[in-house]
């Protein structure tokens, strides 16, 4: 980035003669420095799960959790700042709640996903503000069946079949699209997400970390809720077989 | 010395996805003095070094009671501390009011951080310029958070904020997994050792520069506890007894509390 | 002052943001008021409504019946209306008056719920916290002159406490091992205390049932406004179930003997 220090990248509300936003682009550079979250929609539901990076021994494990509910049947999880992470769960959820009370009948992903959007888009139009530091992974079912949308730092949102944000996106995209989503169950889907967040954190080594995953799906009632504790360990299990299998 | 393009405003993000004025906040944080906490399977507690700004003055107030059941201990601005902690006790009423129940601790500190999120988010203000160490028990036990001007926050075995807090974390890493069975008198001796380690050289803890807060039931030494072990703070005569149960470090000898040696950060004194 | 133009001039709300540190989208407004609101009526009278509900106590938790009738005023206008709903998992709730404003209470606490059960925090709302909030609602309408028009009972069982209790449209509460709302806390309450009180901890499920059918059959027979076709609610350890709509067994010999009634004999 040559045009650093050029004076046209401290607003979001000034272009450079190129026309890029440069704090929206720095923005994303604080996603890509946070702990890898991966989002799979599969045959009957949809699992993210999160390389939740330990900064200390003395942290209460699996008491701080990075993937948030945004309503029953609707979950999800930010990569790069957690407090921003928050904020966006907070807003999704009033969304959500505005829609029920409008409409009387829960939100599909989609509208959520858009109104996020909109959302964050406003965030890299003023100077009096600064863009969100996160890309979030929204997933649900809906009435449309399984979703999962990411929402960038820009406002831009896509749809996927499996996504990955944060520092090890690129691998566990490549992991991602090894899978036949569409045919696979979610309880499959469980296990696959461990091995990739696993395999992926191979490259961060350095770092502790402790795997988080929700889903929603046939088995869960209609619910997005945490990953019930011996699937879980199963599915750890599992994973770091795997990855012992790839030294052999 | 500090000085960069990009530090100037809450608003801007460095090219690394930086936010310079987030980061000097927990700098203030750091120029407080400071406050330990930990937690057993029975209690949560605090422990504070409070600082005066010379003999004639009184000790600074580094604790404060949110509800029966919460008490924080803060380092950095005071000011910023009372406000926040105002909001708390708004919160704890509410809930109080509305559910006639305890407000779930977690749910109070995320009240606190996600009002501190803002703060790093929008032109024209600045980032919360204090940290707190936030204890509390609710139905699922007792608890211990750290909440961050950065709008974070964690829960934790043990947490040490504030000036030389390092030492502190030192000392409660290397014995946390002991904490969890202990008793009141012992937690409060491994926080009384693990808050020694952030004193200046030739400093030492008194029952006038120390405060120890608790949640969970009475203990060998107290009385008048309410039987729910709703929070009190402790401070002069009464911690005698618990500055006196504290080991001298290895390699010294004669009074307790020889000052450990300095660790680097010269600690910002007020006035002196 | 602060540093909002927009609200300089105008009185600070102290009550409120006292040291206007809240975030600019959720700063309390102080702009003017709706300019038509001296114009705007209140609720005066129910429209179309619900009668009786009855609750006891019983061994294991807590019975909860109401009739499926929602009357538009002595019309029998709706004859499937559920008017006891689950709140949560550990509670039930069940409403006489205003079947809109009772409808308007259950998505005031299904927002509620689901604001519990995504914060995934391990706490959850029992139903004296649902009792609490309800009253807190209640009572701050009516101090509106705009009441909910209902008379509900809450009634719940969570870590092995059993809960129930009574609001009505003007906030008041109150509690007891027996509880009757509408016409049934003239006809059935007696009854009920007469077969509870004393008993809370020793009925069965089967027995409360049966209770709460002989006042259900007495209240058909007795209120203009109920219906024979009934639900139970039952709330216990294992969680809250409902029950599907039952007929009630009534006879209706003795009317013959009726003047004005049944065959005249004079």
């Amino acid at each position: 980035m040559t045009s650093i220090g050029t004076g046209y990248d401290l607003s979001a509300s000034t272009y450079s003669p190129d026309g890029r936003i440069f704090q929206v682009e720095y923005a994303n550079k604080a996603v890509e420095n946070s702990g890898t979250i991966i989002g799979l929609r599969v045959k009957d539901g949809v699992v993210i799960a999160v390389e939740n990076l330990v900064h200390s021994k003395l942290l209460v494990p699996g008491a701080n959790r990075r993937i948030q509910t945004v309503d029953r049947h609707m979950g999800l999880a930010s990569a790069g700042f957690l407090a921003d992470g928050r904020h966006i769960a907070n807003r999704a959820r009033e969304e959500a709640g505005n829609h029920r009370d409008t409409y009387r009948s829960p939100p599909t992903l989609k509208t959520i996903a858009g109104r996020l959007g909109l959302y964050i888009q406003a965030y890299t139009l003023y100077s009096s503000v600064r863009p969100f530091g996160i890309s979030t992974v929204v997933g649900a079912v809906d009435k449309d069946g399984p979703a999962l949308y990411v929402i960038e730092p820009s406002g831009v949102f896509y749809g996927y079949h499996g996504a990955a944000v944060g520092k090890g996106r690129q691998l566990a995209k490549t992991e991602l699209e090894k899978l036949n989503l569409a045919e696979m169950s979610t309880r499959e889907a469980v296990t696959e997400a461990a091995r990739i967040v696993y395999a992926v954190h191979e490259d961060n080594k350095e770092k502790e970390f402790e795997l988080e995953m929700s889903w929603i799906g046939d088995e869960t009632k209609g619910l997005f809720i945490p990953v019930p504790k011996d699937l879980k360990e199963e599915a750890e299990r599992k994973a770091k077989e795997a990855i012992e299998g790839d030294f052999e | 010395m500090f000085r960069n393009t990009y530090d100037s405003d809450n608003t801007v993000f460095s090219p690394q996805g930086r936010l310079h004025q987030v980061e000097y906040a927990l700098e203030a944080v750091k120029q407080g003095s400071a406050a330990v906490g930990l937690r057993s399977k029975t209690h949560s507690i605090l422990l504070a070094l409070k600082r005066s700004t010379g003999e004639l003055a009184s000790y600074q107030q580094k604790m404060f009671r949110i509800d029966d059941h919460v008490g924080i201990a803060i380092a950095g601005l005071t000011s910023d501390a009372r406000v926040l902690s105002n909001f708390m006790r708004q919160q704890a009423m509410s809930e109080r009011m509305v559910f006639n129940r305890p407000v779930p601790v977690n749910r109070l500190v995320s009240a606190i951080a996600d009002k501190a999120q803002w703060n790093t988010q929008e032109y024209g203000r600045r980032p919360y310029g204090v940290g707190f160490l936030v204890i509390g028990q609710d139905q699922l036990g007792p608890h211990l958070y750290e909440f961050s001007p950065s709008g974070n926050s964690y829960e934790y075995y043990a947490m040490s904020i504030g000036a030389r807090s390092q030492s502190a974390k030192t000392y409660l890493e290397k014995h946390y997994e002991t904490f969890m069975d202990c008793n009141l008198e012992d937690l409060i001796r491994h926080g009384l050792h693990a808050l020694r380690e952030t004193l200046q050289q030739d400093k030492e803890l008194t029952i006038n520069n120390t405060s120890i807060g608790i949640v969970g039931p009475a203990g060998a030494h107290e009385t008048n506890v309410p039987s729910d072990g709703s929070f009190r703070i402790l401070e002069g005569e009464v911690i005698e007894p618990y500055l006196k149960t504290m080991i001298a470090k290895e390699g010294e000898t004669g009074t307790a509390a020889q000052p450990p040696p300095a660790t680097g950060d010269e600690d910002v004194q007020m006035a002196e | 002052m602060d540093h909002f133009p927009g609200n300089w001039g105008r009185l600070r709300n102290d009550d409120y943001d006292a040291y206007g540190t809240f975030p600019i989208p959720h700063r309390p407004s102080n702009a003017p008021k709706d300019t038509f609101s001296e114009g705007v009526q209140r609720t005066q009278q129910p429209i179309v409504t619900g009668t009786s509900v009855l609750a006891i106590k019983f061994k294991d938790g807590i019975l909860m019946a109401a009739d499926n009738l929602a009357s538009y005023g002595s019309l029998a206008r709706f004859k499937d209306v559920q008017r006891l709903r689950p709140v949560g998992d550990y509670t039930v709730i069940g409403a006489g008056g205003d079947m809109s404003d009772f409808q308007y209470i259950q998505s005031l606490l299904d927002d509620l719920v689901v604001e519990e059960f995504t914060s995934q925090d391990g706490h959850n709302l029992g139903p004296k916290e649902i009792h609490e909030y309800l009253s807190q609602v209640m009572y701050g309408r009516r101090t509106k002159i705009n009441p909910l028009w209902n008379s509900i009972l809450v009634g719940g069982l969570k870590d092995g406490q059993r809960f129930l209790a009574y609001v009505d449209l003007l906030g008041t509460t109150y509690s007891a091992d027996t509880l009757a709302t509408g016409y049934g806390a003239y006809i059935a309450q007696p009854l009920l205390r007469r077969a509870v009180e004393g008993r809370a901890d020793t009925l069965t499920e089967e027995e409360a049932a049966k209770i709460l059918e002989d006042c259900m059959r007495v209240l058909f027979y007795r209120d203009a406004r109920s219906l024979n076709k009934y639900q139970i609610a039952t709330i216990t350890a294992s969680g809250v179930s409902i029950s599907d709509s039952k007929a009630l067994e009534t006879s209706w010999e003795f009317a013959e003997g009726i003047r004005g009634y049944g065959a005249q004999t004079q």
